[in-house]
């Protein structure tokens, strides 16, 4: 594709890039090229330096040695709005458009064509109508953007992005709520823009995506790269064990919880029967023994969220009855759940999980103390000594427990959540995508954290959306299609293969 | 550029703690926005630091400040609680009117010669501040059980509550000589005026009671996150419940301070805007709007920024037409002062000049 790098001009070069937070390095002398033309993956773990890199890039921080050169030119980036206009834009993975506008409107918020003094509505949804239909995404662009998917909505923020005259365009986890159609949706649309000769910077947690897509890959650790390769040169294995810096065998070496065959024929802890609610969940029945790890697969929106709400009562179930311990429990709301010692990790992090402004300490202690009530409250130093132990345990990367938790990477605040629940001493545990988001080596951790867990006799529902870790983890898999239980796996049957059959019958 | 004093006190009030907030740049800005405008007020009238003791009574501006400040600091520790929660209370100012037009009428039964038990000072007092409470409960009901916007809730209230306090009146303005009564807004103790005690056991009980229990911690729990607070398990209708009728509680206490001190109780004009006065000092106290960390005892010093100013403005002899401008614009430094935007503005502009 690129025979002749060596001679031609980078779109985007970096030398010595340097970052330093706190007197923490961030990033240290990062050489990063970036052609037009080529999709570049950015790998690696939290703390690795992925987004400061990009944020140096479309300057949201400022460097504090090196220089970026764009086209053989250097420049100073200054703010997101200036490095638009030099051509570097970037789509987050929180779409920063306005869901209540139209798409057109949306595509040129800012910029929108004018006529005598007036918006004129009407071209803007004709060239707005163009510039999707160029990627043959044929819609209605005078509706609003919430109408429409959040792929639809990614590629409309990406069709803003690259209309702005954008020479680089930076994607920073396009695909991570995108199910698989949606995600073949928009790798079309970034091979066109390949074909235009824009360069693209993509950042992404999919392994198999990476390789899908990318034509070269920049593997940072620690603020440090560490290897820069073709694709199609680089074997999985090296790129895992680069990403993570050891060798990945031993991490995923934990055999599987393994309820003894008897075992089910024990009361189960939880016995749900018959739950449900109008235009959000068909009727389900469901156990959960102690020790026991039952995985909820399915497609997006197939039903798994909402039987993990209606169990922890965020919406109550309008029929149906539950028995914890063989007796009848009212779920109605997470106050009663949590007395019952359940607990749930959200899939919405941000918006459901922490309280971004609070210490990582007031995080780890606020389920626990929310049950204990207001007079039975945790002195500091019992709070002090239950986040320490929760930061050693889970092993949560950070300075002190006294850190908002907002300023942790996304694979600690997950942890941080887990560790909400385990100190309130769970016996029922529902995690909703505990690994979404995060990279590689935190996913290994939550993966084996998980499986202790339950070794520890923790009756455990995990939601995922990745299929070979609901395999590797699950005793029983409940499949779900359609808002409605479609089948239960047990054993043997338990495969990727099977549950996608299962999924894909009619 | 920074003189140097001013960032090792910094560094040094940084490691100390206040009932579980730590002294951030704000707190350090607010002492020093007090302490420049007393120092004007100083430079304006040369005895402005001075106390004297006249009839067992300290007499002195500063005494005055913070005489005048009591009610609105009383009403600034519920307005904190309530705003934390990402709330906010307009009625505190008619809940004054209604607890203080309660008390009179009943005490003046009382003097009247009337023997049940209800009409004992004590009494009185006590029945006025349930109905405070009473209020506060009925808009911590409207949020956080009908989920109506705490700024639409409390207006409800804030509208009707002087027609209820002139009902109570029967659409007087009723005077009382009941010296009890009084004593809680014009007595006075060692030399110090009853107010000041009052507000200073307020600040410390209810510090005590949010801090040392889990109360402080499940109300910026909820300021900052509802949603995530309801997945963890918190009851935030039972949180907010309780921060407003708190507020009432504060509110009432404050409208007997004004009762008290000119003995009376005026439907239409005690606690008259009163509201924003707390608003704006729980803002000069640090903490924001849009809910979370706070501090009662910054959002006191906001009241005395407040009040300091006020006070200056009148020994200053300036055409009183002019005071609300300029409190108006001392404020805005103020909060200029503490935006770390702006200081950050002024120290660019400084080092080009340099």
């Amino acid at each position: 594709m690129r025979n002749n790098e060596q001679a031609q001009i980078p779109l985007i070069e970096t030398r010595g890039l340097t970052k330093t937070f706190a007197a923490t390095p961030a990033l240290s002398e990062v050489d990063f090229t970036l052609y037009s033309g080529e999709v570049h993956a950015l790998l690696g773990e939290n703390g690795a330096g992925k987004s400061t890199l990009i944020k140096l890039l479309t300057g949201v921080h400022k460097r504090d040695a090196g220089v970026i050169l764009l086209e053989g030119k250097e420049i100073e980036p200054r703010s997101p709005r200036h490095c638009q206009e030099l051509g570097i834009s970037a789509v987050y993975q929180e779409i920063n458009l306005i869901p209540t506008l139209s798409v057109a409107e949306n595509i040129f918020l800012g910029r929108q064509p004018m006529r005598r003094g007036l918006v004129d509505m009407k071209t803007a949804n004709r060239k707005a109508y163009e510039l999707l239909k160029a990627f043959d995404i044929d819609i209605d662009v005078t509706r609003d953007l919430s109408a429409y998917s959040i792929a639809i909505q990614q590629i409309v923020a990406i069709v803003r992005g690259v209309d702005l005259s954008a020479k680089v365009l930076i994607l920073d986890e396009p695909t991570s709520s995108l199910d698989r159609h949606e995600v073949e949706t928009l790798f079309s649309v970034i091979r066109s823009l390949k074909e235009r000769g824009i360069g693209i910077l993509l950042i992404t947690h999919f392994l198999d995506q990476v390789y899908e897509i990318s034509d070269r890959i920049t593997v940072l650790r620690n603020g440090i790269k560490v290897g820069e390769h073709l694709t199609s040169e680089l074997p999985r294995i090296q790129l895992i064990s680069e990403m993570l810096g050891k060798a990945l065998t031993e991490e995923l070496a934990v055999q599987k919880s393994g309820i003894s065959s008897n075992g089910l024929d024990r009361e189960p802890f939880l016995r749900v029967h018959g739950f449900a609610r109008r235009g959000m969940m068909q009727p389900f029945d469901l156990e959960v023994r102690k020790g026991e790890i039952v995985g909820l697969a399915g497609l997006l929106g197939s039903g798994r969220t909402e039987i993990a709400h209606l169990i922890f009562g965020i919406k109550h179930s309008e029929q149906g009855e539950a028995y914890v311990n063989g007796q009848a429990a009212n779920l109605s709301s997470p106050q009663k759940a949590v007395q019952y010692g359940f607990g749930l990790c959200p899939e919405d992090r941000k918006e459901d999980g922490i309280i971004a402004d609070l210490s990582v300490r007031a995080n780890i202690i606020l389920a626990l103390q929310a049950k204990l009530g207001w007079f039975e409250h945790l002195t500091p130093k019992k709070q002090e000594q239950l986040a320490e132990e929760m930061i050693s345990a889970l092993r949560i990367v950070t300075t002190d427990m006294e850190k908002p938790v907002k300023e942790l990477s996304g694979g600690n605040q997950q942890k941080v959540i887990l560790a909400r629940w385990l100190v309130s001493n769970p016996e029922f545990l529902i995690l909703d995508e505990p690994t979404r988001g995060i990279d590689v080596g935190a996913h290994a951790e939550i993966i084996n954290i998980v499986k202790r867990l339950a070794q520890e006799g923790k009756a455990m529902l995990v939601i995922s959306s990745e299929l070979p870790e609901i395999v590797d983890y699950s005793d029983r898999v409940m499949v779900l299609r359609d808002k409605q239980v479609i089948a239960e796996l047990e054993g043997d049957q338990i495969s990727e293969a099977m549950i996608m059959q299962t999924i894909a019958e009619r | 550029m920074q003189p140097q004093p001013i960032l090792q006190l910094k560094e040094k009030l940084a490691d100390l703690k206040l009932g579980g907030f730590s002294w951030n740049n704000r707190a350090v800005w607010s002492v020093a926005a007090l302490i420049i405008i007393l120092i004007v007020n100083r430079l304006i009238s040369p005895n402005f630091f001075s106390i004297d003791m006249v009839n067992g009574r300290l007499i002195g501006s500063l005494i005055n400040i913070l005489d005048g400040a009591s009610a609105i600091i009383l009403l600034s520790i519920g307005m904190t609680l309530v705003i934390a929660t990402k709330g906010i209370d307009l009625s505190v100012g008619t809940v004054m009117a209604i607890a203080s037009a309660v008390a009179v009428m009943l005490i003046n039964q009382y003097e009247a010669g009337a023997g049940e038990f209800y009409y004992m000072p004590g009494v009185v007092i006590l029945i006025a501040v349930a109905a405070g409470a009473i209020c506060g409960l009925w808009n911590g009901f409207l949020v956080a059980y009908l989920n109506i916007q705490p700024i639409i809730a409390t207006l409800i209230l804030l509208i009707s509550g002087r027609g209820i306090a002139q009902m109570i009146t029967q659409g007087q303005s009723p005077t009382f000589t009941n010296e009890t009564l009084a004593f809680i807004g014009r007595g006075v103790i060692l030399g110090v005026p009853f107010p000041i005690y009052l507000c200073l056991a307020m600040l410390i009980l209810v510090t005590l009671l949010v801090r040392r229990s889990a109360i402080g911690l499940l109300i910026e729990s909820v300021g900052i996150n509802a949603r995530a607070s309801f997945y963890a398990g918190i009851n935030s209708a039972r949180i907010k419940v309780m921060v407003y009728t708190l507020s009432g509680i504060c509110a009432a206490l404050a409208g007997l301070v004004v009762a008290g001190e000119v003995k009376s109780a005026d439907p239409h004009k005690a606690g008259e805007f009163a509201e924003l006065d707390a608003i704006l000092a729980v803002v000069i106290g640090g903490t924001s709007l849009n809910g979370g960390r706070f501090n009662l005892f910054l959002s006191a010093l906001g009241v005395l920024i407040i009040q300091s100013l006020l006070t200056g403005l009148y020994v200053s002899k300036l055409h009183p037409t002019a005071n609300l401008v300029v409190k108006a614009i001392v404020v805005l430094a103020v909060l200029l002062l503490q935006s770390d935007e702006f200081r950050s503005f002024l120290k660019r502009l400084f080092r080009r000049r340099a």
